[in-house]
């Protein structure tokens, strides 16, 4: 299997423009530019020695120090060598990163849940909508600086008959679960700060 | 033979009348009782099933529990039902689909909230995409407590409904 990586990784390393490319627990990692994505991911699903013809998954991170904040990671499956590789790359909050839904119908879904999940756009993709939150769902919920909690909770109004949304109110305050003994009881967060000041 | 119910409506011209009647292959009884023995012996209910609890609910219509002894099967349609098992968690996109659902049962119509993210939320209370129990959406007559109840707990729940439809013992809808 060694020897497959190694083939893998001598064809992908002499035909792509990368920015790293490494081997880790027996699968392949790339480091690619936005501008290159496309190049990459149809070098790797075509060359007969990679043969990455499954795509398992597009994942986003959201890291708001770093100045190209979210990181978008492309999981391939090789049925062929049986390989895994994982495709990173990164862009900030303005950019927007190549739809890959030309080379992998699949991946339509998976960009579309990276659009909802983080507000990641996709160029070229035919139809950029949220797949997974409420209709009329306003923030992005993975990132960092989205509040638990949400902004909006609903509720059925019976005088106008319809689903209300109104700001949340919580009648229980967040509570810190990570207790050394379940029998001294949770502490509630509020309190803790008061406690500290 | 009476039909036996909690609220036995007695007066001298109905034991009158029973006595009557008992030997005559004749049964005579209130219509309250009536009512209430036709209710509480056919509840069939809507299934939504949205999570784990689901697969509880299920286990309740099997032979081991066999809820059907009482009168309960399951229905496909809100338009046959006459409870509405919420099992599972309550997401703000289905809230409205919840509500369309209970809209569209006749009455009388009873609800059963099963689980604790039905109840309120329960594992997902903080979340951004979660209602915080079903309670909010629609009105509920029983919650079984529980990450999931057992079978057991809903079929002790559906017979708490079952008591609650006898006391309140009338024909209002």
């Amino acid at each position: 299997m060694s020897e497959q990586i190694e083939m893998a990784k001598a064809a992908i390393e002499k035909n792509c423009r990368l920015n790293d490319i490494d081997v880790n627990l027996g699968q392949l990692q790339l480091s690619v530019d936005p501008a290159n994505l496309i190049q990459v991911i149809d070098f790797v699903k075509n060359d007969p020695s990679c043969e990455f013809k499954q795509i398992t998954d597009i994942a986003g991170v959201d890291f708001p120090e770093n100045e190209k904040r979210f990181e978008v990671i492309y999981h391939f499956l090789s049925f062929g060598f049986n390989l895994r590789l994982r495709v990173k790359t990164q862009i900030s909050e303005a950019e927007s990163l190549p739809s890959i839904t030309s080379i992998f119908p699949a991946a339509n879904w998976f960009e579309r849940e990276a659009f909802d999940m983080y507000g990641v756009t996709f160029t070229d993709h035919p139809d950029l909508r949220r797949i997974l939150t409420d209709y009329g769902f306003e923030g992005y919920p993975l990132r960092k600086d989205f509040p638990l909690t949400g902004n909006v909770e609903i509720r059925y109004d019976e005088i106008d008959k319809k689903i209300v949304h109104e700001p949340v109110k919580l009648q229980q305050d967040f509570r810190n679960f990570d207790i050394q003994s379940p029998w001294e009881g949770t502490k509630y967060l509020d309190k803790e700060v008061k406690e500290s000041e | 033979m009476a039909i036996n119910t909690n609220i036995e409506e007695t007066s001298p011209e109905l034991e009158r009348l029973k006595k009557l009647y008992a030997d005559k292959g004749f049964v005579v009884t209130s219509i309250n009782n009536l009512i209430n023995w036709a209710r509480t012996g056919s509840l069939h209910w809507m299934t939504f099933g949205l999570a784990c609890c689901a697969v509880e609910m299920m286990h309740v219509g099997t032979p081991r529990y066999d809820v059907e002894r009482f009168g309960a099967a399951p229905r496909a349609s809100p338009r046959h039902a006459d409870v509405l098992i919420v099992a599972g968690t309550l997401t703000n996109k289905m809230a409205a689909a919840l509500r369309k659902a209970y809209d569209q049962m006749p009455e009388p119509r009873y609800v059963i909230s099963m689980g604790s993210c039905a109840n309120g939320g329960g594992y997902y209370h903080y979340s951004y995409s979660v209602v915080r129990g079903c309670d909010r959406i629609i009105p509920v007559d029983v919650y079984v407590p529980g990450c999931p109840p057992t079978a057991e707990g809903l079929l002790y729940g559906l017979l708490q409904l079952q008591k609650k439809i006898r006391r309140e013992g009338n024909i209002k809808r």
